[in-house]
């Protein structure tokens, strides 16, 4: 018998549903073993009803909730709850569903500040209030869900590889827990590190690091934080790689952003990645400003706005 | 009784949207608005960020096209910098886009839209999807599959990550293609421009004529275009000047540094996007009908209205017979699909173009780069149409402001349009069955990615 899956995207891009379908052929071998109840992207299964005459807002019972997104307005919330209601295991799929992801950078502003702002740029012809009409309130800042609603999985990632959305799956179908990763990015990065640098300020991104040689491997590379770029790999969960492992930014010769989120599901990027600089005798005031180390994990009340 | 039926979400698109329909007393279609849900207001929590961390943030307002924003992003990014990126680190940017792009379109049109086609606009909800399409077409969703899956392992092999890209840099791109890469990327990308030609053929002969009535009417009205082309005013999605085409076929060409003297946005209060318009009519704003202000279109059919030509040889093939049959501007909503097939082509030609181009291999991928105070657009053209990011910098290169135009808000005016229009002319007495409101979604499916 087939396992029935309820699919949601929240305050998200879709780049977590399109990993799902990134899976190549075996994304054949998913759709032949679950059963999809409700998913906007891939199916036409509508909340009031196939003919928009329900009362209230319905998801099917499913086995599976996939939930993609953070929540950020009163449709969200409700979504939430529902699918909370009727799914037997809630995976919070992606970043913004595990710690908010990068619209919790909304979270540095009141949702007042954001609105003035969008609603009166150059090109805009400025209303006389925001719009108000059939569309959700905001909440007061974007939520990871586990903030609303229990949640029994946590599959991070922005977006998560296909690999591991994959395995979490095939896992859940044969009734065992999906394994997570609980080392960081360095332990799976082949960059060469010898020990503590003589970097004492960071560099912006604005230079290639040195690699030699253009075809020379990247493990032959010298670690991009010793070399005095900020990388957040190790404050940030491993598995970006997928099958290939690789860490995915430095395998383009690029620094880790840390879009996995947390090596643990409750740190803070911000503090464990100021702690690991300066405890290398890196100067943190060489930073150009630090709202960003939380541009994936702005949720849970680590981003909040300036008070005046 | 006056009452309204409400359609939501909108299914197999991306993003949050609802359909409201309101009928009269006598069960007709008074009005019907599209509301479109979301707000995250990117616009507002750039500001303060270092500028070069732009293009690896704004990526995530869209995991359908997070290359386009991601290079729009890096080309803005350039201007405020007043840095001129290499040759072939503008190559590369674009031929990771372009290939981004043939990925996309094979995914709208054999995962989203054709189950209406193929399973039919009445088929069950329950199998009018992408799982039904693998159960009554196995062989053919396999390729499906298999083509994309081919095209994505090209952006993630050479550039690290496929969605929400990193490896565009101010300056140019991060890393050089080396010749055994690019050995191996033109004969994926030769297979790819095979299955596109596969594609467009079995379009032309399985599923347009079937539904030539549809594609005629369903949806369609009247409007302007938007779209960029190259000195020669054929279609390029990576650069080129603005064309902001009349209903008439007049147009005008603009620098996108420009892009405020032409382009305004509207506020209407059942949705949270804006509705852009062409500001430089002087005509207003007006979703009526029958006389429409300043409503133009963007996303493939725009883009081939607006060019003269296609740059490459199969698509200009594939453009000229479209043309004879439908004519320039082709207005009817359902033709995206056929304009979207006919881009396929292009992009997979183009990326061999791209590939067979000696520079493509140099190892002068980026520019030297200096954070510093400025202004600057930068423009792609994403799968939903004209994409615009303009940064002003401070000293530090911190954004001070940002403004986006997405491609997808060009069509939330023509989309309230085509939907009103098919609810008016499928709905009356107030019948209403589960494949007339399929066939209201229809035309928005059309201008979805």
């Amino acid at each position: 018998m087939s396992v029935t899956v309820a699919q949601e995207w929240l305050n998200s891009c879709s780049g977590c549903e399109i990993a799902l379908v990134d899976m190549g052929e075996r994304l054949l071998t998913v759709l032949d073993a679950v059963e999809f109840v409700h998913s906007p992207v891939l199916m036409d299964h509508k909340y009031f009803g196939q003919l928009g005459d329900g009362k209230h807002l319905e998801i099917p019972e499913a086995a599976v909730g996939l939930i993609s997104g953070g929540i950020r307005n009163e449709e969200h919330a409700e979504v939430a709850e529902e699918m909370r209601k009727k799914c037997q295991t809630i995976i919070a799929l992606g970043t913004c569903a595990t710690h908010g992801g990068i619209p919790a950078l909304v979270n540095s502003y009141t949702s007042q500040e954001v609105l003035d702002r969008y609603y009166s740029t150059e090109t805009t012809d400025r209303p006389d209030h925001a719009p108000d009409q059939g569309v959700p309130p905001l909440l007061d800042r974007c939520y990871a869900i586990d903030e609303k609603i229990a949640v029994d999985l946590y599959l991070p990632g922005c977006p998560p590889h296909p690999d591991q959305v994959f395995l979490a799956l095939t896992s859940l179908l044969e009734g065992k827990i999906p394994p997570l990763p609980g080392r960081s990015v360095c332990d799976f990065c082949p960059t060469v590190r010898e020990g503590k640098g003589s970097v004492k300020k960071l560099r912006r991104f604005l230079q290639a690091p040195r690699y030699g040689a253009p075809d020379e491997p990247i493990d032959r590379m010298r670690c991009l934080l010793e070399q005095g770029f900020l990388c957040m790999g190790p404050v940030t969960r491993a598995g970006c790689g997928g099958d290939r492992l690789t860490p995915r930014c430095i395998s383009a010769r690029v620094p880790c952003r840390g879009c996995y989120g947390p090596v643990k599901q409750d740190g803070n990027p911000l503090l464990d990645m100021l702690n690991a600089l300066a405890s290398n005798g890196i100067d943190i005031t060489s930073l150009p400003e630090h709202a960003s180390l939380l541009r994936f994990a702005g949720g849970h009340g680590l981003l909040r706005p300036k008070r005046a | 009784m006056p009452r309204t039926i409400t359609i939501q979400p909108i299914t197999r698109i991306e993003g949050h949207a609802a359909i409201d329909i309101h009928l009269d007393d006598e069960g007709n279609v008074a009005d019907s608005k599209v509301r479109i849900m979301a707000l995250r207001g990117f616009e507002k929590f750039v500001e303060g960020k270092p500028a070069e961390e732009l293009p690896r943030i704004v990526s995530r307002i869209c995991g359908i096209c997070p290359w386009q924003h991601h290079l729009a992003s890096n080309k803005a990014v350039d201007r405020c910098f007043g840095v001129t990126p290499t040759r072939t680190g503008s190559m590369l940017r674009e031929l990771m886009q372009t290939i981004s792009h043939a990925e996309d379109k094979l995914l709208h049109f054999f995962f989203l839209a054709a189950p209406d086609f193929v399973m039919g606009p009445d088929a069950d909800y329950g199998v009018r999807n992408v799982i039904g399409i693998v159960k009554t077409q196995p062989d053919l969703a396999k390729q499906v599959v298999r083509m994309r899956y081919l095209a994505k392992m090209i952006l993630e092999k050479f550039s690290g990550k496929a969605i929400h890209p990193i490896a565009g840099v101010p300056g140019g791109f991060s890393k050089p293609l080396l010749e055994a890469e690019r050995k191996e990327m033109i004969s994926q990308v030769s297979e790819l421009l095979e299955f596109a030609l596969f594609s467009i053929g079995f379009a032309k002969k399985e599923i347009f004529p079937k539904y030539l009535d549809a594609v005629k009417s369903l949806g369609t009205i009247r409007t302007g275009f938007i779209g960029t082309v190259d000195r020669e005013g054929a279609l390029n999605l990576y650069d080129g000047m603005i064309r902001l085409m009349r209903p008439d076929g007049d147009y005008v060409d603009f620098d996108a540094q420009d892009y405020v003297s032409y382009i305004g946005e509207h506020v209407e209060p059942y949705s949270y996007a804006k509705f852009p318009y062409a500001r430089c009519w002087n005509e207003g704003f007006s979703l009526d009908l029958d006389s429409p202000k300043g409503i133009y279109r963007s996303n493939c059919l725009a883009r081939i209205n607006a060019a003269d030509k296609m740059a490459t040889p199969r698509a200009q093939a594939e453009l000229e017979e479209f043309r004879e049959a439908f004519g320039r501007p082709a207005q009817a909503t359902l033709l995206y699909h056929y304009a979207r097939l006919i881009e396929e082509v292009y992009a997979c030609e183009h990326a061999l173009e791209l590939l067979n181009d000696p520079d493509i291999t140099s190892p002068e991928v980026r520019a030297r780069v200096e954070p510093g105070a400025g202004t600057g657009v930068g423009c792609v053209e994403a799968p939903r149409g004209t994409l615009i990011h303009d940064y002003s910098t401070d000293a530090n290169g911190l954004i001070t402001r940002a403004n986006l135009i997405v491609g997808t808000t060009h069509n939330i005016g023509p989309i309230n349009m085509s939907v009103h229009q098919a609810a008016k002319s499928l709905i009356s007495d107030g019948a209403i069955t589960e494949g007339i409101l399929n066939r209201i979604e229809m035309a928005v499916r059309a201008y979805d990615p």
